[in-house]
């Protein structure tokens, strides 16, 4: 099971806990789980990442193993730790506004 | 007896007031999503427990909720496919429209600002977005298209967005004539359909707005807001960025009925339920400062459609207060004394049970306030 840490406005919007674990077919990238994500609750969709384009949102970042993995493509295959669930990938809103 | 239910869009959530007839004793739930930005709520004139909201954030992007219980419960809208209710999608290539500097900028969708249920049909609602277009549904908000005749129209590319950005706040719907419907466009202007949508005409003529090259242009216009008598939709009243307007004509042509206003800079403008020419607007100072003037928070009713106003003032703030009202955040009920209903920057909400001679608040501690509704139950 892969581990994702959502920011407290989708946990509210999808009605989940912090972390939520996620069945994710094929190798584990930033994309896959997203996808297996956006599956396992609809409701996210467009919230993450584009509906058309898929790109990131501009104000979230996404942290793996210590890492900063935002920039990183999106189909690249997650940290080892993250893919045998003993990390969660984070999707973490920026820090800004009031 | 009947009851009012007041629909509270603010910066950090949502909240649903109910009352008596009185509207003097208030229950308030919320807030409801909490944290989000909620633009616009409001209820479906044909089924009251239908209500449609519009949630938004700058990290998350835009989510459309729908109540089918009063308010009581709510969710994402969801059909054949889930996870459709947010996907604002132009229709075929969306091209430019002018930038700031006057510069081509692509059509991005932003969120939406307004949501307007239809008057037949439960299922279908139009939503006016940021940047500016039409969009419908009719399924509840499960899925939407754009209505691409108004945002394709000759002067589209010309559209520039105001200090808000480009954003479609007003919609209109006929009630004697479906196919007529207006929107407005800040700063485009005024637009009229008179097809249900599906192609537009400016309806800007005799405005002047002095901070464009040419005053009187086609587009280019800061409408702030537009409202009209739902038995006499032929008559319109505008809050330009400056000047209050009338039309007399169904947009085909403006005159200025400011008149004895301390400022004619505003947002708001509403008409009351049962007088055709009595019209409410909360003038600020100006288009630098976005208070009321003087410290004092006052509403201004003229009886006679303009030129001739009124300030109201009994149960409002009349000394150092320096809110704003913006522009989708006053209503009416349709009681028969009128209650007349509007919220501030600085998070009050405000009520007058008999047609602005006397206000109360039903909060005075919400988060800004974005939007104002209000239900009328039987």
């Amino acid at each position: 099971m892969v581990r994702v840490i959502l920011p407290y406005h989708l946990q509210t919007l999808a009605q989940v806990p912090k972390e939520v674990q996620l069945t994710v077919e094929g190798p584990i990238s930033i994309a896959s789980v997203l996808t297996a994500l956006e599956g396992a609750y609809p409701v996210l969709k467009g919230t993450i990442r584009d509906h058309e384009t898929l790109k990131r949102r501009s104000f979230l970042r996404f942290f793996a193993a210590g890492e900063d993995i935002s920039l990183e493509p999106t189909d690249q295959p997650l940290p080892v730790a993250v893919a045998l669930g003993r990390e969660p990938l984070m999707v973490v809103g920026a820090i800004a506004g009031g | 007896m009947s009851r009012v239910r007041v629909l509270v869009g603010t910066k950090k959530g949502a909240f649903v007031c109910e009352a008596d007839g009185k509207r003097k004793d208030w229950s308030i739930e919320g807030p409801l999503f909490g944290g989000w930005e909620i633009y616009h709520m409001k209820g479906s004139p044909i089924d009251p427990n239908r209500i449609f909201a519009s949630q938004s954030s700058g990290w998350f992007g835009q989510i459309i909720q729908r109540s089918d219980d009063g308010g009581k419960t709510w969710a994402p809208p969801s059909g054949a496919a889930e996870g459709e209710s947010n996907r604002f999608v132009y229709d075929g290539v969306p091209g430019t429209h002018r930038w700031y500097d006057g510069t081509p900028h692509p059509w991005e969708f932003k969120r939406v600002w307004h949501m307007e249920p239809s008057l037949a049909d439960p299922d279908s609602v139009l939503a006016g977005v940021e940047d500016a277009a039409l969009f419908e549904s009719k399924d509840a908000g499960a899925t939407w298209s754009e209505l691409s005749g108004l945002r394709q129209h000759t002067t589209g590319q010309d559209w520039q967005p105001g200090a808000g950005g480009m954003c479609l706040h007003t919609i209109l719907v006929d009630p004697t004539n479906p196919d007529r419907i207006w929107v407005a466009i800040s700063a485009a202007g005024c637009f009229r359909s008179d097809d249900g949508g599906h192609t537009w005409k400016t309806a800007n003529k005799g405005l002047i707005s002095e901070f464009m090259p040419s005053p009187d242009a086609e587009v280019g216009h800061c409408v702030h807001r537009i409202a009209f008598h739902p038995s006499r939709p032929s008559t319109l009243f505008m809050q330009k960025h400056w000047d209050i307007m009338r039309s007399d004509d169904s947009g085909d042509t403006w005159r200025e009925v400011s008149g004895n206003l301390p400022s004619d800079f505003g947002f708001p403008i509403d008409v009351h339920a049962h007088e055709q020419e009595t019209v409410y607007v909360v003038p600020i100072k100006s288009d630098s400062e976005h208070y009321v003037p003087e410290g004092k928070l006052r509403v201004y009713r003229s009886r006679v459609g303009g030129n001739e106003w009124e300030p109201l003032t009994h149960g409002l703030p009349q000394q150092d207060c320096y809110v704003n009202v913006l522009r989708d955040a006053m209503a009416v009920d349709t009681l028969e004394d009128c209650g007349v209903y509007f919220g501030t920057t600085g998070g009050q909400v405000y009520v007058s049970p008999d047609g602005g001679d006397h206000w109360s608040a039903i909060n005075e501690h919400f988060p800004t306030v974005l939007s104002v509704e209000v239900q009328t139950l039987g």
